[in-house]
């Protein structure tokens, strides 16, 4: 799976818990609590997301390695 | 017979677009059904039925705007129904959100507040029989048509003036009504009607032969802007006029406590290590489960404020306060919060926070809450000072837990705190009891496997 292949799924994931980001250009360094004002319940959702769509399983103590989109991507391709 | 109402689905609300119904005349529906689909500033709401009966009439059409308090439909009972004649039966086949034949059937104000999709009982009914039949929708346009009503022949049924008869008139296609029926306004009334919006067929004229004059224009009233103002800031006003009434109505009382969240996070983890990803906790739903808890010691913060007195609430639904990324805060209830699994109310308060944000939330949902929490932790707010949300009697406020050098047995330690408002009216209850409540809240977080 290529990078933008995991960030496609990613920011798919990620707009099925907030769709109004959908209409926004997201930044992938962009700080994804406090740019994009995602709260813990929202992490939770997007993280339940990426689980399923990609079987990668994100432990709660590793949730400040996902601050951002591009965070992720890279936590996600050292992990598929 | 019964009346299905508009509902005031919170005290920011004073009417609502009748969007969608979901049943037709002849229908039968049950306690508990969704029959209607509301939209307000809150969103798309399901609101439900709370007798059993069968849809006799439905009085407003899909895409009207109608007051808090409106009968939208009449719901009969099941053994009339049964029995009713032919011509109900082909009543019966009109299709979804045609009117029945008895129109202007309406409360025509916002009245005090309803339940949701509250049926009351049918009694004397505010016919208006004033004025051309018309639904509000029909009104608009002629408005915006500039094509008085009341010269215009109606077409549907019992004269009943449709988009399309209204249509007509405006492109020149029908013959107006006699002279006689035309309204009479002066040129100069008529222009300043136009420019404040109002609409000249509402007015009733105090000039010469019921002429309508310029101060009738004034002193009409000013419809509200709507198509104009963004959706958000409609919602933001609505909030705001809530709260201004509860400032001015509810005499308030704060109390603060430090919870010390040391031992319930530490739970946390050790049981979100153990649990998959799908059944993972947050550590608002140990708060959220932690106040139901509370009050069921204190049950004087549970309840609403009816007809100028508390009346205690039969079950604990804490309304849970969710910001809308767009702007706007809605707070629906999470029914009977006290019970059940802390991973089935999980559950539940997923579900609850995603329709929120998705603008589908159930009319029970906006109008059964018992209490409120809101939490601003999470963006670093020490501490939160809320406003009661009538008609509710307290409301729990939570900010962020904090590391802070706290004193355990004698030593400075750092510990995870959290400071917890709440706030309550003075009428219903006292600082002390309110103080025991949050202590109370307390002694339960230091026990989360409990909860």
């Amino acid at each position: 799976m290529t990078s933008d292949e995991i960030r496609s799924t990613l920011l798919t994931c990620l707009t099925d818990v907030a769709p109004d980001l959908a209409d926004e250009e997201i930044e992938d360094d962009a700080d994804l609590r406090d740019e994009l004002d995602l709260d813990s319940m929202d992490i939770l959702r997007w993280v339940q997301g990426i689980h399923k769509a990609l079987r990668v399983e994100i432990p709660e103590e590793d949730y400040g390695k996902i601050a951002s989109l591009n965070d992720a991507i890279a936590y996600v391709a050292a992990r598929i | 017979m019964a009346e299905f109402i508009m509902p005031s689905l919170g005290a920011d609300m004073t009417a609502g677009i009748l969007a969608k119904w979901r049943v037709a005349v002849g229908d039968t529906v049950s306690h508990g059904d969704i029959i209607a689909e509301v939209e307000t500033d809150k969103g798309l709401i399901e609101v439900e039925v709370f007798e059993s009966g069968v849809v006799e009439r439905l009085l407003v059409e899909e895409g009207e705007k109608v007051p808090v308090g409106t009968v939208l439909a009449e719901i009969g009972a099941e053994s009339a129904a049964a029995a009713e004649s032919p011509r109900k039966a082909d009543a019966s086949h009109r299709p979804r959100g045609a009117l029945a034949p008895s129109p202007a059937h309406r409360a025509g104000s916002t009245g005090p507040a309803a339940a949701p999709g509250s049926i009351i009982s049918a009694g004397s009914s505010d016919v208006d029989l004033d004025g051309p039949l018309a639904s509000p929708a029909v009104r608009r346009r002629a408005h915006e048509l500039d094509v008085p009503l009341e010269g215009v022949q109606g077409s549907g049924e019992h004269g009943r003036i449709t988009l399309d008869d209204v249509q007509g008139v405006a492109q020149g296609g029908a013959a107006p009504a006699p002279s006689s029926d035309r309204i009479r306004i002066s040129p100069y009334a008529r222009r300043i009607a136009t420019e404040r919006g109002v609409d000249v067929s509402q007015i009733r004229g105090t000039g010469p032969g019921g002429a309508i004059q310029a101060n009738d224009v004034l002193s009409a009233r000013v419809p509200e802007p709507r198509k104009s103002m963004p959706a958000a800031e409609r919602m933001q006003r609505a909030i705001a006029a809530a709260m201004t009434r509860a400032n001015d109505e509810i005499p308030h009382y704060y109390v603060e406590h430090s919870i010390d969240m040391g031992r319930a996070l530490a739970w946390l983890r050790e049981t979100n290590a153990s649990l998959s990803v799908s059944q993972r906790l947050v550590s608002g739903v140990l708060v959220l489960r932690a106040v139901a808890h509370a009050l069921r010691k204190h049950k004087k913060l549970n309840a609403t404020w009816q007809g100028g007195e508390a009346v205690p609430s039969a079950g604990i639904h804490v309304g849970l306060a969710v910001s809308l990324r767009g702007g706007g805060l809605v707070a629906p209830a999470l029914r009977n919060t006290d019970e059940g699994s802390l991973s089935d109310l999980m559950a539940r308060m997923t579900d609850l926070v995603a329709r929120s944000r998705a603008g589908v939330l159930r009319s029970s949902e906006l109008t059964s809450s018992t209490i409120t929490l809101t939490s601003l932790g999470e963006r670093g707010v020490e501490s939160v000072t809320p406003i009661i949300f009538p008609p509710q009697v307290a409301i729990v406020g939570c900010g962020a837990t904090l590391e802070r050098p706290w004193v355990v047995e004698g030593q400075v330690v750092p510990r995870p705190i959290m400071r917890v408002t709440l706030g309550a009216d003075h009428r219903v209850s006292s600082g002390h009891q309110g103080a025991r409540f949050l202590s109370t809240l307390d002694r339960l977080l230091q026990d989360p496997e409990k909860l």
